[in-house]
């Protein structure tokens, strides 16, 4: 009886192994990937896998620093690819985690927006290190009942008027939108990139979210934290994403998003290839695949996000009407001038001086303001 | 023949082997203590102890700022940070007086209550309220810190009944006395628990024999009751402060700006920055309070009351 049960359980063991074994050598095999929750969504992986025979496990990071430190775990390599936005990026690249990758091999990357092809945050010395994916503004988010009029300027964030009622990310990258309002508005301290900030120009960035500390409700850390703030009337003012206006638009909540005067920061992802990845075939197949208007329409409505690719414009009108323009996924080359994405503070100034404030002192600093 | 012999002679070997191990568990209870506990001794040295020793022992590390690589090379440098570092010095005395202030507040409600449960209520009554404690526990943690939030905002239950008596609104959602606030409620059933199992054990007869001698009721709580529930308040008072000093999901959800504890410091040190020599270094802060707490405790006598 055991013996006989034995015996079956063998024959079932190779029959499943063998096809198993089969299909991997006949398709590309398994991508290891690091996403931002929502990025793999089966409603176009499991078409992509069907199509390609490439099979896609991805494990879920929760900040672009966990996502970096995942990249380098066991010595790299772990992983194939990686999601990572402006703030990860450069990181990588200078860490040597991600190899450059030809865009001639991605068919739609001609017709991504000119702002895309080639962004700072992954693109250095000429060479790509990933293909832009979706992006998104950093928006100024207001209540359209106590806060009137309309503010235009994010020095409504620091204005006293709201003591108690602000709430702004709780991130080390907000510092930047400090220094973009000093930009604007303290021209005296030479501000030319809101990410490249020397001793004096970082100080007065600090000073300033100092100076703003007492007037702030919450540092919130999930889009679903600022949604209760200004549902329930605890904050009236903010810096936001488009996901959390539309959430509250939605919901009937009397609010409204602006892209102030001086502009704003924005966020851009990066389909990234780690520099050990054996997979090659099938990472250049997904950079392809997530890179096709229809998908890039289908994750801009799935997660609140705009699309690189501008063919994706009437697909998302199909899927959700009035969505391409809502999330400026037709918006001109202008509209790109006033937002200035986020990459990683470095050293290296990039006008030949080396003493910019790095993303150790970034994080520190803001450890050190929330006290 | 000769095989069974043997067989025989192994045998009764075994059995002489086997005696004279329980003769020595006999005589060393000591010995059969550690082998009833081995396998749960083994574990708690491997999972619990040696992680602890890892952690503390990389407290002792630093990190490359550009590759977030651990360096391997000892150095006080993390422990100096702390020690000279106002924001952190803050966040640590913030931690210990909120914990220090949940366990006060968390004495003083569970008395009374834990008083009435062993002394006054019928056993029926009793077991009501028993239920009535252990309730909440039922539920999940982070349920029940959002009905919390539900409940402190401004337009929440407090403010809105507040308003309908006319008084003005209370404006303490998302500050450090919400956190203080939910602690308390969070960790109030680990305070009751022990100061009941105290109480109940004191005998009838040490209060008769207070009274024949002419105490008054409040007399009689202050020099009998009392001192004789201390260990089993001491007791509860480990769980809630303990508790409070490592929690970091709370402050997250309920405090306002300036609310960070020593968890959340920790977590953003070690997921974040990826410094995990500093995250060990600042975990090991409430290690040595919590030490030192548990050290003042057993003079108090917490541990017979536990």
């Amino acid at each position: 009886m055991t013996k006989r049960m034995w015996a079956f359980v063998a024959t079932a063991a190779v029959g499943l192994a063998f096809p198993a074994a089969g299909i991997t050598k006949q398709h590309g095999g398994t991508l290891n990937m690091i996403a931002w929750e929502g990025y793999t969504q089966p409603q176009w992986v499991k078409p992509f896998t069907k199509k390609t025979g490439c099979t896609v496990h991805a494990k879920y990071g929760g900040s672009s620093d966990e996502m970096v430190t995942l990249m380098r775990s066991g010595g790299g390599g772990q992983y194939d690819m990686v999601s990572a936005s402006g703030d990860a990026s450069l990181r990588l690249i200078y860490g040597k985690d991600v190899q450059v990758v030809d865009p001639s091999k991605i068919p739609d990357f001609k017709n991504f927006g000119k702002a895309f092809q080639s962004p700072p945050n992954n693109t250095v010395g000429g060479k790509h290190y990933g293909i832009s994916l979706q992006w998104g503004p950093n928006t100024l988010l207001y209540n359209t009942k106590k806060v009137t009029p309309a503010p235009t300027s994010w020095g409504a964030i620091y204005d006293p008027k709201y003591r108690g009622k602000v709430t702004v990310p709780d991130n080390p990258i907000q510092i930047a939108d400090a220094a973009l309002y000093l930009m604007k508005t303290q021209p005296s301290l030479g501000i030319k990139d809101p990410y490249e900030l020397n001793k004096t120009q970082f100080d007065a960035a600090i000073a300033l979210l100092k100076k703003q500390k007492p007037l702030i409700k919450k540092y919130w850390g999930l889009a679903s934290d600022e949604i209760d703030l200004f549902k329930n009337g605890d904050a009236v003012i903010g810096a936001s994403w488009p996901y959390q206006t539309n959430t509250l638009i939605a919901a009937k909540a009397p609010v409204k998003d602006v892209v102030p005067k001086e502009g704003a920061t924005g966020w851009l992802d990066t389909w990234m290839v780690s520099s050990k990845s054996k997979n090659l075939d099938c990472a250049y197949k997904w950079l392809g695949w997530i890179s096709t208007p229809k998908v890039q329409a289908q994750q801009a409505i799935y997660f609140g996000e705009t699309p690189v690719n501008s063919k994706a414009c009437a697909i998302m009108d199909t899927l959700s009407k009035g969505s391409c323009a809502q999330y400026h996924a037709n918006a001109p080359l202008q509209y790109f001038k006033q937002i200035h994405f986020w990459k990683t503070p470095i050293a290296d100034c990039g006008n030949g001086q080396k003493n910019c404030m790095d993303y150790t002192k970034w994080q520190q600093a803001w450890t050190q303001l929330k006290g | 023949m000769a095989a069974g012999l043997d067989t025989a002679e192994g045998l009764s070997r075994e059995v002489g082997v086997r005696r004279r191990l329980g003769g020595a568990l006999w005589r060393h209870p000591f010995l059969k203590g550690l082998a009833v506990l081995s396998p749960t001794v083994l574990a708690f040295t491997l999972v619990y102890v040696a992680a602890l020793a890892a952690l503390f022992v990389s407290a002792f590390w630093t990190v490359d700022a550009f590759t977030s690589q651990t360096i391997h090379h000892w150095t006080l440098d993390n422990f100096r940070q702390l020690r000279d570092s106002v924001t952190y010095r803050n966040v640590a005395v913030r931690t210990i007086s909120i914990a220090g202030a949940v366990t006060l507040t968390d004495a003083i409600i569970a008395f009374p209550f834990a008083y009435f449960m062993a002394r006054i209520a019928t056993p029926r009554m009793r077991a009501a309220l028993f239920v009535l404690v252990l309730l909440p526990l039922w539920a999940s943690y982070i349920a029940r810190i959002y009905s919390w939030k539900l409940i402190l905002n401004s337009s929440g239950v407090l403010t809105w009944s507040l308003h309908k008596l006319g008084l003005p609104a209370p404006n303490v959602a998302y500050s450090n006395t919400a956190t203080w606030v939910v602690f308390s409620y969070v960790w109030l059933p680990f305070m009751i628990l022990p100061v009941y199992a105290a109480l109940e054990r004191i005998p009838h007869s040490y209060i008769e024999a207070s009274r024949d001698l002419g105490a008054r009721g409040f007399r009689t709580l202050r020099s009998v009751i009392l001192p004789l529930a201390l260990p089993g308040v001491v007791a509860g008072s480990i769980f809630t402060f303990s508790l409070t000093l490592g929690d970091y999901i709370t402050p997250t959800l309920i405090s306002g700006a300036s609310g960070q504890f020593v968890g959340n410091v920790v977590a953003d040190s070690a997921l974040r920055g990826g410094n995990l020599p500093f995250a060990a270094a600042f975990a090991a802060v409430p290690v040595v309070v919590m030490g030192a707490y548990l050290l003042i405790a057993r003079r108090l006598g917490a541990f017979d009351a536990l």
